[in-house]
């Protein structure tokens, strides 16, 4: 009996013992900093041993992977008070506001602010503005800005130069509008058998980030979140109009097949090996490409535009950002080190090693080809995260299922846009 | 019995106290647990607006969880018809088949090992127009006729139910196949020697005997089914709906914090789920006193 309650009591003691373990690391001087991003790893832990070369401190970059499970040990950590000095968080502002409010996150303004905002005036706007709430935010969060920027991502069109060339089209001069970019598609269809366009539209944001810088394109920004507001239908004449663009797509036959089916990594492979003269995808993908095909000769392009009325906003932002936990003990460190990490030296090795944008200006000269180009679209970007609201997420998932059911020729964009419609006016449960 | 003392009840119950307790953090918890916040409004981090049965009214009117529950019912009307089906038959020619029957239980069980993603994933390279393996193949051995885009939206929930079917054949063969190896040998030659037929044998002694392991085999298939998640997310990602099953659904609310909602939407799968398998049971009870 006396062996069995020692087992027990054993038994019973060993997971406290072990969380007790956990807590060590907040009682070192060390900076821990948790992360998701696998393809950083090596320049960070770099950039970690500069900066103790340079500051006598330690940083230690903490990667957690696939970026599920990363997002499910951050709110975990929330939860148990057990957050690292420096983390960042996946997902829409709606979450990042949900930390806010329980505390857990550093206001950084008073930080931004100092030197006469010398910290804040050096990162572009747009990538600053994804961790800012504004006064009387929708979120009911205290105005300030929460997050560091440590790069930019942008969403655009991206063409294969080689494959123009074969097609008897000029590889400098992308096309500019969707009649040019669907006879460009056409044309190297049935002149060379190659799919014109390929992208993940398996992955709902894709297919939905296309069709937002087609509505802004089409209707304007304004327009774009009074419908979001509820104050235009989906109905409208307009919305219906950026989903026959999907349609206009399909009955041209530039579309992948599977192409509703596919992720991104699948569409980023099958477009490195040539398979597709256009595609649609982030700024990432720089480094992807550099990885499955280093001879791949591309370039990206602003979205073909539908309309002349309104300028063509592209899809873009803070990539990564990281945030400061608010009962670190080392809050001063942690804003000391952002500030390092994001002075123009070491975004400039980021750039250079990890092919991302960097967040700050006056960064230029150290990039170099596609990226280079890339640098001019920055003044266009426009994000979910710095509009003044979000669309509901069941009204995105309505919108992301139809353009799907378009493209696959399931219904058409009338009766898509009456179902998202129904759904918006269906509204949250309350 | 009751002549136990009090501190031989307190040894016994300290046996079993581990795993009541392990059984009640993570089984039992978490099911009230689910049940509180589907009546909340959360975001599973720090949010809890209580709003009563609004999710359950949601879902109701709710057509996208509708049509996953119509296509996962779907897929499990092929599990259970086609797939069972080819089980049994295939576990009635092993059974009798003593030297090679460890062979063909080994071939057929590797599926059910491999990891869902994997089948999924391999599967939809196949199965994909370009570059089509499968296509490929048929042209080579001359039915370049029935050669097709096997993932589009006409064919997406069939190849989906018929890939589910593949990956879950080898669990049914081996259950069948185990409890047909119980009916005593005796029994059928005794019939044999009455003048019964292969048909009467199988009906008057295999079938009835057997009707317990069928009646589990069902209702297993219908609960793995019925909660197919992985397989179909690596094959299509249930897009546009065509192949969206209840779970991913769940799954999607659960990524985009609505997990209330996705609480609610568990709770519906679950209790569905249990009606139809007590059903089952009383339905193969039935057929059981019948025969």
């Amino acid at each position: 009996m006396k062996n069995l309650l020692k087992f027990l009591s054993i038994v019973l003691i060993i997971p406290f013992v072990l969380s007790g373990c956990g807590s060590q690391e907040t009682k070192d001087e060390k900076i821990i900093i948790w992360h998701w991003m696998n393809d950083r790893k090596e320049t960070f832990d770099n950039l970690a041993s500069l900066y103790k070369e340079q500051t006598g401190l330690i940083v230690e970059f903490k990667l957690f992977s696939p970026p599920d499970i990363y997002s499910q040990k951050v709110i975990a950590a929330a939860r148990s008070g057990k957050l690292p000095d420096i983390f960042g968080i996946i997902g829409e502002k709606k979450t990042m506001s949900s930390f806010i409010k329980a505390k857990y996150i550093l206001n950084l303004t008073p930080y931004m602010k100092e030197n006469d905002k010398s910290w804040q005036n050096s990162f572009y706007p747009q990538a600053l503005d994804v961790n800012r709430f504004k006064k009387d935010n929708t979120y009911n969060v205290e105005e300030g800005i929460y997050g560091v920027p440590i790069d930019i991502t942008i969403m655009e069109f991206v063409y294969n130069k080689d494959i123009f060339t074969k097609a008897g089209l000029d590889p400098e001069r992308p096309p500019e509008t969707f009649a040019e970019f669907l006879s460009y598609a056409k044309k190297i269809k049935e002149t060379l058998g190659i799919n014109g366009f390929i992208s993940g539209w398996g992955e709902g944001w894709l297919i939905n980030a296309l069709a937002v810088e087609w509505a802004i394109n089409l209707m304007g920004e304004e327009k774009f979140i009074q419908t979001i507001e509820g104050k235009i239908p989906y109905t409208d004449k307009q919305w219906v109009e950026v989903f026959s663009m999907f349609l206009k797509m399909e009955q041209n036959g530039i579309l992948a097949n599977n192409i509703t089916t596919m992720i991104n990594k699948e569409a980023e492979d099958l477009f490195s090996r040539g398979q597709s003269a256009f595609s649609f995808n982030g700024s990432w993908a720089v480094n992807v490409y550099k990885q499955l095909a280093p001879d791949l000769n591309y370039n990206f392009f602003p979205l073909p535009k539908i309309s002349n009325e309104h300028p063509v906003k592209i899809w873009g932002g803070a990539g990564s950002s990281f945030l400061i936990n608010n009962s670190s003990k080392n809050k001063k460190n942690a804003v000391n080190f952002l500030k390092w990490m994001t002075a123009k030296d070491q975004q400039n090795l980021l750039a250079k090693e990890t092919n991302n944008l960097p967040s700050i200006k006056n960064c230029q000269e150290g990039l170099t080809g596609v990226l280079a180009d890339m640098i001019d679209d920055l003044d266009n970007l426009t994000h979910p995260n710095i509009w003044p609201v979000n669309e509901n997420s069941r009204v995105l998932e309505a919108i992301i299922s139809g353009l799907q059911q378009i493209v696959m020729g399931l219904k058409t964009p009338e009766e898509v846009a009456a179902e998202i419609q129904k759904v918006k006016e269906r509204g949250s449960p309350k | 019995m009751n002549d136990y003392r009090p501190k031989d009840k307190a040894a016994n119950f300290s046996f079993v106290f581990p795993a009541l307790l392990i059984f009640s953090v993570f089984y039992i918890y978490p099911f009230f647990y689910s049940f509180v916040l589907s009546l909340h409004r959360s975001d599973g981090i720090f949010t809890y607006d209580f709003i009563g049965l609004a999710h359950f009214r949601d879902i109701f009117q709710d057509k996208a969880w509708w049509r996953s529950f119509y296509n996962g019912g779907f897929i499990t009307f092929w599990a259970l018809t086609f797939q069972n089906v080819l089980a049994f038959a295939l576990a009635l020619g092993v059974d009798k088949a003593i030297k090679t029957g460890k062979i063909y239980r080994v071939i057929f069980f590797i599926l059910p090992v491999l990891s869902e993603i994997i089948i999924g994933l391999l599967m939809r390279t196949i199965l994909l127009s370009e570059p089509g393996i499968l296509n490929h193949w048929l042209n080579q051995i001359g039915f370049g006729f029935i050669t097709r885009d096997w993932l589009a939206p006409n064919f997406a929930l069939l190849t989906t139910a018929l890939v589910h079917c593949w990956k879950g054949f080898g669990w049914a063969f081996i259950i069948l196949l185990a409890g047909l190896q119980t009916i005593p040998e005796q029994l059928y030659e005794a019939a044999k020697i009455d003048g019964a037929s292969y048909i009467q044998r199988f009906f008057k002694i295999t079938l009835p005997l057997l009707m317990p392991v069928v009646s589990m085999v069902v209702v297993l298939t219908l609960l793995g089914t019925m909660q197919a998640f992985a397989m179909v997310l690596s094959l299509t990602r249930g897009t546009g709906r065509l192949t969206e099953v209840p779970v991913m659904i769940i799954y999607n609310h659960l990524r985009g914090n609505q997990v209330g909602l996705a609480c609610a939407e568990g709770i519906i799968l679950g209790a569905v789920l249990v009606i139809v398998s007590f059903g089952m049971f009383a339905f193969s009870k039935w057929i059981k006193d019948k025969t």
